[in-house]
């Protein structure tokens, strides 16, 4: 296990330079210049200019530009934004546990409402039920995000006033961050409703966000179900009188399981980095946003710290991920 | 003010988070505004973006001078008089005597406002030695777009409650810049207090003003909270709190004011507008926004050195058309270069008639009965002046192509547009632009100037008569003496057309019912003083 563990972080490594490579020479191939961008109409002198190139950095040849970067990586200085001064990391760090929450709830929820439909599904194959949740997952892999997450406010904010329009937290609680989970942070705070508040908010982004993972993880438990069920040792099971339910649950499942937890892992780095859409509807104060703001201003050091924390997460996931693999299917770690 | 918070919250339940004015009733007032976006930081004067302006010196911060709410129009803020020397170069400004700063968990002010926290405030932006000049990456933008560190000469303490700043040159607008948000005073004795501290970052992310609200909490993209400063030189606000919910979407926010999840919000999505106006919980404000969007002629490049041509290919614009497919109604037709909110407007201007005939004949008469070929630059960013370029640039050329003139379309990334325009490359180009201070100055010598020409003044236009009009304006201080001249000074523009002035966008504001004494700002700022919440 030692062994499999330390090959797959052998790999990590090279993925992360190229990763900084990609992102600080990709970022300056966009065209427009942070300085003309931030002037505007207003226009900047040409000794200004030359003052802000300077101020910036930007004077230096880009390979130097580069490794002092990298230098400031690797001491845990992403740089600070050219916007708003501060430090890439803090800000990276306020905002970064609203996009785990809301990934988390995401995640928890296309795999509470995907897995049981594609087990039906599976079960019930080539039924009504088989094409009506196919049909529900299908629809719910092609709607767009932005359309979806506005009907829904629509109907359950707006005409129902069942949920929030948007935010975390009601604006009347007054509640300081300590872990940045608002869920956390409003049982800490003890104050009544705020924890009930938070839930409230987290309801219609949830959904928004995840309804494609949900569609994905149900196509995929279906079809990885019936490829096992259809086994030799399923037959075997059922002849030898085990209960259904057990057959399913135990012997199908668990098997049927591995290329389902792959998508799952893929999954949780598509809503990390995808929340974007969902995070502007909802005004969740995540990453997503964060970075998209960045790069209309030409942000770099925000673009490129806030990229490489993402990359790094979805890395590391992806490593959680392989070494699942392994606790499921011991003949996976003990391959090459 | 933890506890105020706690009694005004809503209570446990789905329902009741969405509810807002019941419980704040009971005890606080509570104004709710739904912003756009977030801060860059809390002092104005590093930052160029409405957004950070709106958050910071609108609340938080009084200048020496202010601008009347709702108007352009100058009157006394932290100076009470200021008087200028006969030769125009020196203003000296008499301050407010016990106007309080804020306390904060930080900081407890030991002294009232005084010439200190003045000098402090400029002395920072203009001296390059200054302790605090490079605190927080220290580029002062707006000092420097409004050329002060070039006008400003010498800023001297007379006395605890004078300074004077002596300038280079006499300068009539200096007096506008005073109101601009960069301008906005801080205090020099928190300052000091946060240098000694090592922690000079802090004056500028936990602002102390003078102001009328005070910062509570900041957290970023969700909310901003201030509570009245009780103490505030001009009375205490009508409401307690002031809670900013940011919320980049502009449908969503719409959303939010139906729920009654917020009581304001800005730049609402055009699209809505009709159903905000059928809205019966909806006041819907407008008014004729601070800008001006317009097609420029490259003046120097033939055939646009004949004010004839421009003149004629003014006439074939459809302006109608354009008010309605590109700002879709937002806007109203523009005949002078500066928008009707500021003073000095010439009402008598008589703008080009839209006729296709008479264009053509103009045409011919200019020398050019087949028409030409040139292009139109379309900007490739979205601007309050002008929605859609791209859609503006195609009505102009089917208009053009009607009198025979074919125009391609061009356009580059936007810092590129904006550095090829400066150097002259376009046949024709679509700008505008947003006031900075109210002054006639601002649009007539920034985009029109001798001056200007290589530089803001992308028509390369110089004119002897205009620029003789406008320059005299700058050095007279009589604001009736500058209005005559500005006045004669469109009249020149209109004759020669160095521009086809297209639109003045209008700006809407929609706002709850139970707001009042809500005013739009003509500088596209949100101001809650003065704003009331009925029962």
């Amino acid at each position: 296990m030692l062994g499999f563990l330390l090959r797959r972080l052998g790999d990590i490594i090279p993925t992360f330079f190229g990763v900084t490579i990609l992102v600080f020479f990709l970022i300056r191939l966009i065209p427009g210049d942070p300085i003309l961008m931030m002037a505007g109409e207003r226009g900047v002198d040409a000794v200004r200019y030359a003052e802000l190139k300077a101020q910036y950095g930007f004077d230096q040849p880009i390979i130097v530009q580069y490794f002092n970067y990298l230098l400031g990586v690797f001491q845990g200085d992403l740089g600070k934004s050219f916007v708003t001064k501060r430090p890439v990391f803090d800000e990276f760090m306020t905002l970064f546990p609203a996009t785990v929450e809301l990934s988390l709830m995401g995640i928890l929820f296309a795999v509470c409402i995907g897995l049981p439909l594609g087990v039906i599904a599976a079960i019930k194959r080539g039924t009504i039920i088989d094409h009506l949740t196919m049909s529900i997952s299908l629809t719910g892999y092609s709607m767009p995000i932005f359309w979806w997450a506005l009907l829904l406010i629509m109907f359950f904010s707006t005409t129902l006033g069942w949920t929030p329009v948007s935010g975390r937290l009601s604006v009347f609680y007054y509640i300081e961050p300590t872990t940045g989970f608002m869920l956390i942070d409003t049982l800490l705070s003890g104050e009544k409703g705020a924890f009930t508040s938070a839930l409230s908010h987290l309801v219609l982004p949830t959904i928004a966000l995840g309804t494609i993972p949900m569609a994905v993880i149900a196509r995929m438990t279906r079809s990885s179900m019936l490829e096992v069920l259809g086994e030799e040792y399923i037959r075997v099971a059922r002849a030898k009188g085990l209960a259904p339910i057990r057959v399913v649950m135990v012997h199908a499942l668990r098997n049927a399981l591995i290329p389902v937890i792959t998508v799952i892992g893929l999954q949780v780095g598509v809503l990390l980095a995808g929340a974007i859409l969902t995070e502007t509807i909802f005004s969740w104060p995540g990453i997503g946003k964060w970075i998209v703001e960045a790069l209309n201003r030409r942000d770099y050091p925000t673009i490129q710290g806030g990229i490489l924390m993402i990359a790094f997460l979805v890395m590391s996931v992806n490593l959680i991920v392989d070494l699942l693999y392994g606790v499921i299917n011991p003949r996976i770690r003990h391959k090459r | 003010m933890k506890a105020n918070f706690v009694k005004a919250a809503l209570g446990a339940g789905l329902l009741a988070a969405t509810a807002l004015a019941a419980p704040t009733a009971a005890s606080a007032k509570t104004l709710v505004y739904c912003s756009e976006g977030s801060p860059e930081g809390f002092n104005p004067s590093l930052y160029t973006s409405g957004t950070t302006f709106d958050a910071s010196s609108r609340q938080v911060f009084n200048r020496l001078v202010q601008f009347k709410r709702g108007t352009t129009t100058i009157v006394p803020g932290l100076a009470t008089s200021w008087d200028v020397s006969a030769d125009g170069t020196e203003y000296t400004f008499n301050l407010r005597k016990g106007v309080k700063f804020q306390t904060t968990d930080a900081f407890t002010p030991t002294r009232d406002f005084d010439a200190d926290d003045v000098v402090f405030t400029f002395m920072r932006q203009w001296d390059k030695n200054h302790p605090y000049h490079a605190v927080s990456g220290g580029s002062y933008e707006y000092f420097n777009a409004m050329s002060m560190p070039d006008l400003v000469k010498d800023i001297v303490k007379v006395d605890d409650y004078t300074v004077k700043f002596v300038l280079n040159r006499p300068e009539a607008p200096f007096i506008a810049n005073m109101a601009m948000d960069f301008a906005s005073i801080l205090s020099g004795e928190y300052a000091d207090k946060m240098m000694e501290a090592g922690t000079p970052e802090d004056v500028d992310l936990n602002p102390v003003g003078t102001g009328p609200f005070q910062l509570v909490q900041y957290q970023k993209d969700a909310v901003i909270r201030y509570k009245a400063f009780p103490e505030y030189w001009e009375g205490k606000a009508a409401i307690d709190n002031l809670i900013f919910a940011i919320t980049p979407d502009s449908t969503v926010r719409y959303q939010k004011l139906k729920a009654g999840e917020c009581h304001v919000m800005p730049y609402p999505n055009p699209a809505d507008l009709p159903a905000m106006e059928a809205d019966k919980d909806v006041n819907l404000m407008s008014q004729e926004g601070l800008n001006v969007g317009y097609l420029g002629y490259n003046t120097q490049k033939e055939p646009f050195t004949n004010p004839k041509v421009r003149k004629a290919l003014n006439m074939a614009i459809n302006k109608a058309a354009i008010i309605e497919g590109v700002y879709q109604g937002a806007g109203s037709a523009a005949k002078n270069p500066i928008p009707p909110t500021i003073w000095s407007y010439n009402n008598d201007t008589v703008d080009d008639p839209y006729d296709p005939k008479a264009a053509k004949a103009m045409l011919a008469e200019a020398g050019f009965p087949e028409g030409f070929t040139t292009d139109i630059w379309a900007m490739p960013v979205q601007r309050p002046y002008n929605p859609n370029a791209r859609r503006m640039a195609e009505l102009i050329q089917a208009d053009w192509a009607a009198i025979g003139v074919k125009a391609e379309i061009v356009s580059y990334e936007w810092g590129e547009y904006l550095e090829r325009t400066k150097k002259g490359e376009q046949g024709t180009f679509m700008l505008g632009w947003t006031g900075d201070n109210g002054d006639p100055d601002n649009f007539l010598a920034v985009l029109l100037g001798c001056d200007a020409v290589g530089g803001s003044n992308r028509a390369q236009w110089c004119n002897e008569e205009f620029d003789n009009l406008i320059q005299q304006a700058k050095t007279t201080a009589d604001v009736l003496e500058r209005t005559r001249l500005y006045e004669e000074a469109q009249l020149v523009f209109k004759r020669e057309a160095p521009w086809a002035t297209i639109a003045h966008s209008i700006v809407f504001e929609p706002i709850r019912n139970e707001v009042v004494d809500y005013k739009i700002d003509p500088f596209g700022g949100h101001i809650f003083y003065g704003v009331d919440i009925k029962e």
